[in-house]
């Protein structure tokens, strides 16, 4: 499965990123081979509509969970349209590298 | 101008996009089931619902739910009466599913696909989960 994580950078050492839609960096993990990979948020400087644009994008990658710290009005929406998980995690001080380690459980 | 229809709540639309009839040419037109239908299909026969919870359910008042209700019935008949296909397409319709809260780690989640039980957190793995109703979101 993969999974979605907003982050604040490119490292494993990088904190989640408070917003969905104009996030620094998507990281995506595989839960099948542990890897992970990072994509510039494209969305970042969007006016309006990011976080539908940013779903569509994760969509468009097989993501099925996305981890954030909050969520935008319209991105509620589309997920469920794309049977796409929401998580929001209020403590955004946790790295992608703990983060991680969480979901394998 | 007629009064504006209200959304119909979609909380398990189908993973798929219709039906074909077999053993007959594919050049019948094709009969459009909105997604509302379905889902009144979905929550009188398969979750055997009455249409007064049903009609909750989709957020809709239970006259409506009616009307939907026989509306897609109809569809279904003919479909398999004339051999036609049938798609799934449109419909006034949202798609929502409920939130939890994980009391381990904090986290809140939502679960978009509703016909696998929720019992563990997304993100730990805990069982120490609940719930949100209403406006707790």
């Amino acid at each position: 499965m993969k999974i979605a994580i907003t982050s604040t950078g490119n490292t494993p050492d990088a904190q989640l990123d408070n917003r969905f839609g104009r996030c620094e960096y998507f990281a995506f993990y595989d839960t099948k081979d542990h890897s992970i990979k990072y994509l510039p948020n494209p969305h970042k400087n969007d006016v309006k509509s990011a976080g539908e644009e940013s779903i569509k994008l994760i969509a468009s990658k097989g993501v099925q969970k996305v981890l954030s710290g909050e969520f935008g009005v319209k991105v509620k929406n589309q997920a469920d349209k794309y049977r796409i998980q929401l998580i929001m995690l209020e403590d955004t001080t946790k790295t992608i590298a703990e983060l991680i380690q969480m979901l394998d459980h | 101008m007629s009064r504006p229809k209200h959304l119909r709540k979609i909380s398990n639309p189908p993973g798929y996009k219709g039906f074909n009839p077999i053993g007959v040419s594919n050049d019948h037109l094709p009969l459009v089931l909105n997604l509302e239908e379905y889902e009144a299909i979905r929550l009188s026969d398969f979750d055997l619902n009455g249409q007064v919870e049903a009609a909750e359910i989709m957020g809709i008042s239970r006259p409506t739910f009616a009307r939907i209700y026989e509306s897609a019935r109809r569809k279904v008949a003919q479909a398999f009466v004339e051999a036609r296909p049938l798609v799934f397409e449109g419909g006034k319709v949202y798609f929502d599913s409920d939130w939890y809260i994980c009391n381990n780690c904090g986290c809140r989640f939502d679960h978009p696909d509703k016909e696998i039980q929720v019992s563990v957190c997304a993100l730990c793995g805990s069982t120490d989960i609940k719930q949100l109703k209403g406006d707790e979101k």
